[in-house]
């Protein structure tokens, strides 16, 4: 098996964790050989996620760039509003054929805890969540929904209290409960094989964009857009088009408040390669190997680290990328809701963001796909406490 | 002469981790000489890390608070010079996250930790398949890679994990993170013995193991008994306190 990209990936845990990843490896492979298991996992995609999602030709936000024609690949309508639940529904399946009791999962923006409280009810399974303190705050309403779906959240009070201090301790508790719970990771992150395993799920999102833009427009896009945390959502609509070099491929990384003011969670535009939650990859971290806090307006991409084979294609340029700053999230956010009536996630903000910049250099004949990888009720009370702040209207 | 052979050869070693720079610099080489005098023969220096997470709540509050302060693997490096001037007889292992170590180079460091007198290193999340990347630099610097073997590692791998490697084996007690148990597991006999009919090498038991008690037990098993969580404990307390906790420990 290809356990690196590159240089990046590998299995950097404790020995204690070897067993267990080797168990799932296992399964993984197994399952996807089955026929029975892949029938399953398609039902449940069509039918309880409401797959496919539509990839809509966004006209009103095209004349407003005044160049490329933008299409919309919308995972916010999936059931519970994001991308998140395509790798969710596959992992649970995967633990359910494991015998395993007991789900766990980390979320920085809640989606992921969500998609995960939310198969956890739907196979009978029990599930826990790890959240950091600062996102158990920002992302209330998702909190909510956990516990209203049964699962427990715990909250994390260590480090710089997001994503990364969540997955800190979902690995520690993993390292005491291999046995008969299963670490449902959300990003296409951490140790070999959940990368591959991530993108494996989230690959449906490309697939079906790539017939989507094929039967609409009769042709490929020129460029496909997505956010980068994590990089679930993006390497699942790139795998739809890595194999065809003429698709331009970007991913946007939040810039926060500017790479030159070290207040954001870009890792591969500002980190340096290191060694942190199993993987070998780009981390943003100080002169002595210590991860940095990260910021960023958005909770879902508010992570000092970027999935293995996100630095491999940066580092093959295969894929461009950028980054998107909080102020024209924010812009991107509200240019969105008013001429198309859709309200992105921020996170997905900073991909329309990036879209908004491209598709005006672009002619009308040219076509942009952007991953709208999820809907944005989750942070209306962020986007006004923003918009109080810096005395913008309402 | 390889000091860490010596040690096992002489008598079962107490081995003890302490996190470097903790609660300060000053006070951690006063615990760690108070240790040494009172019958600590190996110490393993923690490199402070912002991300322990292979730790429980002691040893990773103790990390984060030290890496907080700027404290990083330089500076146990200055530390290990000081120590090994002082303890000439003394084991010194680096005990260390990987991420420090890719920071500062691999070879940089090996040549770096050979030169002070450094006897091996023990990185935390660097399983069999990673390995060669800092294996190798320590076999150019005469370095013990410490090899560690869990409760759930099966026997064919731990055959793998031990073949050729050299220092001793760090036997970890109990399926998780870092911390006192009340108890070692009760196949603890039955698993570490399966391990020692696997290797020539010296088996040093860790995890778990706080008190006088829990000490005693793993010493009627294993080659060396390891304790991180409860001297870390009385490290911040006061140098004192942490020798007084290595004297009630030393009953084997």
């Amino acid at each position: 098996m290809n356990t690196h990209y590159g240089i990046y990936g590998g299995a950097y845990v404790a020995e204690t964790l070897t067993g267990a990843l080797r168990e799932l490896e296992g399964a993984f492979l197994e399952a996807m050989q089955d026929l029975s298991f892949k029938k399953e996992l398609q039902d449940l995609l069509t039918n309880y996620v409401g797959r496919e999602s539509p990839l809509y030709h966004a006209k009103r936000l095209s004349e407003t760039c005044g160049g490329a024609q933008i299409y919309l690949k919308r995972e916010d309508l999936n059931h519970t509003g994001a991308h998140k639940i395509n790798n969710a529904i596959g992992q649970a399946l995967l633990a359910k054929r494991m015998g395993k009791k007991r789900l766990i999962a980390e979320t920085g923006a809640g989606m992921h805890g969500v998609a995960t409280a939310t198969v956890a009810a739907l196979f009978g399974m029990e599930c826990e969540i790890f959240m950091g303190a600062v996102d158990v705050a920002r992302q209330a309403p998702n909190v909510e929904r956990m516990h209203a779906l049964g699962a427990k959240v715990r909250s994390i009070m260590e480090g710089g209290q997001t994503l990364k201090d969540a997955m800190n301790s979902a690995l520690r508790e993993w390292t005491s409960c291999s046995r008969d719970t299963f670490y449902l990771i959300g990003t296409a992150a951490g140790p070999y094989p959940y990368p591959m395993i991530v993108k494996e799920f989230q690959s449906v999102i490309g697939k079906e964009a790539r017939r989507q833009c094929m039967e609409q427009t009769g042709r490929l896009p020129d460029e496909v857009i997505a956010c980068v945390g994590g990089g679930s959502n993006a390497i699942g609509i790139f795998a739809g088009f890595l194999d065809t070099p003429q698709v331009r491929l970007v991913g946007a990384e939040a810039g926060g408040l500017g790479l030159e003011t070290g207040m954001h969670a870009a890792s591969i535009n500002g980190g340096k390669v290191g060694i942190l939650h199993g993987m070998k990859a780009y981390f943003l971290q100080d002169e002595n190997g210590q991860m940095l806090d990260t910021h960023s307006v958005s909770a879902g991409l508010d992570y000092s680290g970027v999935g293995p084979e996100h630095c491999y294609l940066a580092d093959t340029k295969r894929v461009k990328y950028t980054v998107i700053k909080d102020d024209e999230a924010i812009h991107a956010f509200d240019t969105l809701c008013r001429t198309e009536g859709i309200i992105p996630a921020l996170e997905s903000s900073h991909a329309i963001a990036q879209a908004i910049k491209d598709a005006a250099t672009m002619s009308k004949d040219q076509i942009v796909i952007v991953n709208l990888s999820g809907r944005g009720d989750k942070d209306m009370e962020n986007i006004k406490n923003y918009k109080v702040h810096h005395g913008q209207n309402l | 002469m390889d000091r860490i052979s010596n040690i096992f050869k002489a008598k079962k070693p107490l081995i003890i981790f302490t996190e470097a720079g903790y609660p300060s610099m000053q006070q951690c080489e006063e615990a760690i000489d108070l240790a040494i005098l009172n019958g600590a023969d190996i110490i393993e220096l923690g490199v402070p890390f912002s991300d322990p997470m292979a730790d429980g709540p002691v040893i990773a509050e103790a990390s984060q608070k030290t890496a907080e302060k700027g404290i990083g693997l330089t500076d146990v490096l200055l530390l290990a010079k000081r120590i090994r001037q002082k303890h000439e007889e003394t084991g010194l292992i680096l005990f260390s996250y990987m991420n420090p170590m890719l920071h500062y180079g691999y070879e940089r460091l090996c040549k770096d930790l050979d030169a002070l007198g450094v006897d091996g290193i023990l990185p935390v999340d660097l399983p069999l398949e990673e390995r060669n990347e800092l294996l190798v630099p320590c076999r150019n610097h005469g370095l013990h890679l410490i090899p560690l073997v869990s409760p759930l590692t099966p026997p064919d791998r731990t055959r793998e994990i031990l073949a050729n490697m050299t220092g001793f084996v760090y036997y970890i007690n109990v399926a998780g993170v870092t911390g006192a148990r009340k108890t070692l597991p009760e196949d603890y006999p039955e698993l570490i013995h399966g391990v020692k009919a696997l290797t020539n090498l010296p088996v040093a038991s860790g995890f778990g193991i706080a008190d006088a008690k829990t000490a005693a037990q793993a010493a009627q098993y294993a080659d060396g008994v390891i304790c991180g969580s409860g001297f870390v404990k009385a490290m911040e307390t006061s140098p004192q306190a942490a020798a007084r906790f290595i004297k009630e420990l030393r009953t084997f």
